[in-house]
C-alpha cells in the first residue's frame, strides 16, 4: 500500500480520474473500434511506449541518443532469430533479446560516458554504432542478410508463440505502455530518478555533491535499451518480418525520438501525447497524399507540422496542454 | 599479379582522393556553420541533394554544364541560407540541441520531399561530353569529370580560405565565433554575420552538389546518406576546422574507394563508421583539429 501511495504521490484526484478513465477506454477499445482505428491505436501505443523508453535517457538523464534503433533492432532480431532457427518461443527469447540490447547499451554507454562525450558527439556515437550494426546485419546470413528474416504467418491465435491477430498485439503493447508509464513514474520518484534530474541539469555539480554520475547515466542507458528491446520483439512478431535497412535505420531511431520531443521531454505523459499527435497527423496526411497522388506530399505536410510545433511549442505540447487542462504535472 | 593489384590500389586511391575533394567541400559547409554558430545542420545532405537537382535541371532543360551553373547555384544557396538563418534558425541559436535537431529535421523532410514531389523518385544523372575522357598520369588513368570536379572543389575551398582570412566580413565572422560577447561589445552585427555564415556554408554545399552530379546521379534517398557522411567527415577531420573538413573528406574518400576494392562495396561505409567511433573516443577534437576540449 505504501508503495502505491508513493507512486500516486501528490497527484490530484482530477489527474487520477483522468488516467483511470483513459485506461478504461483503452481496455475497451478493441470492442469499440473497427480494424483500421485499432491499427492506428496500436501505432500510437507503440510510439508512446518506445518514446517513454527513450525519454529515460534523454528526458530524465539528459543524454541525446539518436541510435535507439540499435536496441529495438537487436531485440527483434534476437527473438525472431531464435524462434526462426531453433523454435525457441518469444517469451523465452525476449530474455535473450533484452540481454543483447543491454550488452549493446553498456558498450555504447560506457564508451560514450567514460570518454565524456556529450551532446552532438554522444548522439553521433550512438548513430555510428547503429549504422555499423545495420551494415553487419546486412552481411550476416544467420539474420537473413539484406534479404530479411520472415516469420511464418499463422492465423490461429497462439499467445505462447505470439502468433495471432491485432487484438492480441494491441493488448500486449497496451500492457507494455502502461507498464512503462508506471515504471517511469516509480523511477522518477526514486533516488535514482532524482539523481538523473541532477545529472541532466548540471552533471558537474551533481558529481561534486556525490552523485555517482557515470553509474546513473549507465543505468539510464541500460533500462532504456532493455525496454526498447521489448518493443523490438513486439514489432518483429507483429509485422512478421525484419530487414536491416529498416530495423537499424537512422529513420527508425529518429521516429523513436519524435513523440517525446513533440509531447514534452522529461514528462511522463509527453510521449503519449506526442504519439497521438504524430500518428494522427501521419494518418491524416496519408489520406490527403493519396487524394492528391503526388509522391512525398504526405511528408511535406508532416514536415510543416513538425516545423510549426517546434517553432511555437519548443518545450513540447504536454506542458502547455496540461496547464490548460488544469492537470499540471510537476515540472521535472 | 601483385603489380596489377598495386596499380588497381593506386587507381582506387586516386579516385578516392578526387571524390574526397568534393566530399571535403560538402563537409566544409557543415563545419563552417557549426564552427561559428554551434548549430548542427541535420539538413546538410538534403541541401546537397537540392544542389545536385538544380545542376541537373540546368543541364537537362537549359543545357548548361554543371560547372558553368555552379556559381549561380552557389549564389542561390547563399541567398536561401541567409534567409533560412534569418527567418527560422536564428531563434534556435543557443537552444538545447534536441530542439535544433527537430527544427533542422523538419527542414530536411521538407527539402527532400519537395525534391521527391517535383523530380520524382527516379535517379537523375548528367551525361557530359567529357564523360569518357581521361587523363593519363604515368600508369594511372584519371577520369576527366572527376578531376575537373576535384579541381573546382579545391578552387572554391581556396576562395573560402581567402574570405575567412583576408576580408573584413570573414574576419568579423571568425571574431564572432571566437567570442560572441566580445563581438557584440565591439559593435559587430552578429545576427547578420551569422546569416552570412549560414549562407556561405549553404553555398559550399550547393557548389559541392553541382560538382557531385557530374560524378554520380541523384535520387532523393541519397540525402540521409550524405548528411551522415558529412558528419563522419567533419568529426574525423575536426568539427569547426576548415583544413580538418578537407582532409577528412580526402581520408573518407580514399577509405571508401579502398574498402570498395578490397572488400565488398556495400561494406565501405562500415569502415567509415568504424573510423568515426575510433575518432570520437580517442581523439574527439578530430584528427586535424588542435583545440583540446
Amino acid at each position: 500500500m505504501s508503495a502505491l501511495r508513493r507512486l500516486v504521490g501528490d497527484s490530484t484526484p482530477r489527474t487520477l480520474w483522468g488516467l483511470a478513465s483513459l485506461l478504461l477506454l483503452l481496455l475497451l477499445a478493441p470492442a469499440l473500434l473497427g480494424k483500421y482505428w485499432l491499427s492506428v491505436l496500436i501505432l500510437i501505443l507503440y510510439f508512446a511506449y518506445v518514446g517513454q523508453a527513450w525519454n529515460i535517457v534523454m528526458g530524465f538523464a539528459g543524454q541525446l541518443s539518436l541510435g535507439h534503433a540499435l536496441y529495438a533492432g537487436l531485440g527483434g532480431y534476437v527473438a525472431a532469430g531464435l524462434f526462426f532457427h531453433y523454435g525457441i518461443g518469444p517469451w523465452a527469447g525476449l530474455f535473450a533479446a533484452v540481454a543483447a540490447a543491454a550488452v549493446a547499451s553498456v558498450i555504447v554507454g560506457y564508451l560514450g560516458f567514460r570518454f565524456s562525450l556529450a551532446g552532438v558527439y554522444f548522439a553521433l556515437l550512438t548513430i555510428a554504432f547503429s549504422e555499423f550494426t545495420r551494415i553487419a546485419f546486412d552481411h550476416w546470413p544467420w539474420a537473413g542478410g539484406s534479404g530479411g528474416l520472415f516469420l511464418k504467418v499463422d492465423a490461429a491465435s497462439n499467445l505462447l508463440d505470439l502468433r495471432g491477430g491485432p487484438v492480441m498485439f494491441y493488448y500486449l503493447i497496451l500492457a507494455l505502455a502502461v507498464g512503462a508509464f508506471v515504471l517511469c513514474r516509480a523511477l522518477l520518484e526514486s533516488r535514482l530518478g532524482r539523481y538523473w534530474l541532477a545529472v541532466r541539469e548540471d552533471a558537474e555539480a551533481a558529481q561534486a555533491v556525490g552523485v555517482p554520475v557515470l553509474r546513473c547515466k549507465m543505468l539510464a542507458m541500460v533500462i532504456s535499451a532493455a525496454l526498447t528491446a521489448l518493443a523490438g520483439v513486439w514489432n518483429a512478431f507483429y509485422y512478421n518480418n525484419l530487414f536491416p535497412e529498416t530495423a537499424f535505420a537512422m529513420g527508425r531511431s529518429i521516429e523513436i525520438t519524435l513523440a517525446p520531443i513533440i509531447g514534452g521531454l522529461g514528462t511522463l505523459f509527453g510521449p503519449f501525447v506526442g504519439a497521438v499527435v504524430l500518428t494522427g497527423l501521419g494518418e491524416g496526411f496519408t489520406d490527403i497524399g493519396d487524394a492528391l497522388g503526388i509522391p512525398g506530399i504526405k511528408q511535406i505536410f508532416y514536415g510543416l507540422a513538425l516545423l510549426v510545433i517546434v517553432m511555437f511549442r519548443p518545450a513540447g505540447l504536454w506542458p502547455w496542454l496540461s496547464a490548460r487542462l488544469g492537470l499540471a504535472e510537476r515540472a521535472q | 599479379m601483385t603489380s596489377d593489384f598495386l596499380l588497381a590500389l593506386a587507381q582506387a586511391i586516386t579516385k578516392g582522393l578526387l571524390t574526397g575533394m568534393v566530399y571535403g567541400l560538402m563537409a566544409l559547409g557543415l563545419s563552417v556553420i557549426f564552427g561559428v554558430m554551434r548549430v548542427v545542420n541535420f539538413a546538410h545532405g538534403e541541401m546537397m541533394v537540392i544542389g545536385m537537382y538544380l545542376a541537373w535541371a540546368g543541364f537537362e532543360y537549359l543545357e548548361v554544364s554543371p560547372l558553368i551553373s555552379l556559381p549561380l547555384i552557389a549564389v542561390i544557396f547563399f541567398g536561401a541560407g541567409y534567409l533560412l538563418q534569418r527567418g527560422l534558425i536564428s531563434p534556435f541559436i543557443g537552444r538545447p540541441e534536441h530542439q535544433q535537431f527537430l527544427l533542422l529535421l523538419a527542414v530536411a523532410i521538407l527539402l527532400v520531399n519537395g525534391a521527391l514531389a517535383i523530380a520524382g523518385p527516379d535517379s537523375r544523372g548528367v551525361q557530359l561530353d567529357s564523360q569518357f575522357d581521361s587523363y593519363e598520369l604515368g600508369p594511372l588513368v584519371l577520369d576527366a569529370v572527376r578531376l575537373h570536379a576535384a579541381l573546382a572543389a579545391v578552387a572554391i575551398a581556396a576562395l573560402l580560405w581567402f574570405f575567412f582570412t583576408r576580408t573584413r566580413t570573414g574576419k568579423s565572422i571568425r571574431a564572432a565565433a571566437d567570442n560572441h560577447m566580445g563581438a557584440l561589445v565591439v559593435g559587430l552585427d552578429v545576427p547578420r554575420l551569422y546569416a552570412v555564415t549560414f549562407g556561405v556554408g549553404a553555398a559550399c554545399v550547393g557548389a559541392a552538389g553541382a560538382l557531385m552530379i557530374t560524378i554520380i546521379p541523384v535520387t532523393p534517398f541519397l540525402a540521409g546518406e550524405y548528411t551522415l557522411l558529412a558528419f563522419v567527415i567533419v568529426i574525423v577531420g575536426g568539427l569547426g576546422s576548415m583544413t580538418g573538413a578537407l582532409m577528412g573528406g580526402l581520408l573518407i574518400g580514399v577509405s571508401e574507394a579502398v574498402a570498395g576494392l578490397l572488400l565488398q562495396p556495400s561494406l565501405k561505409s562500415m569502415f567509415s563508421f568504424g573510423l568515426l567511433i575510433l575518432v570520437l573516443l580517442l581523439r574527439p577534437q578530430g584528427l586535424f583539429g588542435k583545440s583540446a576540449r
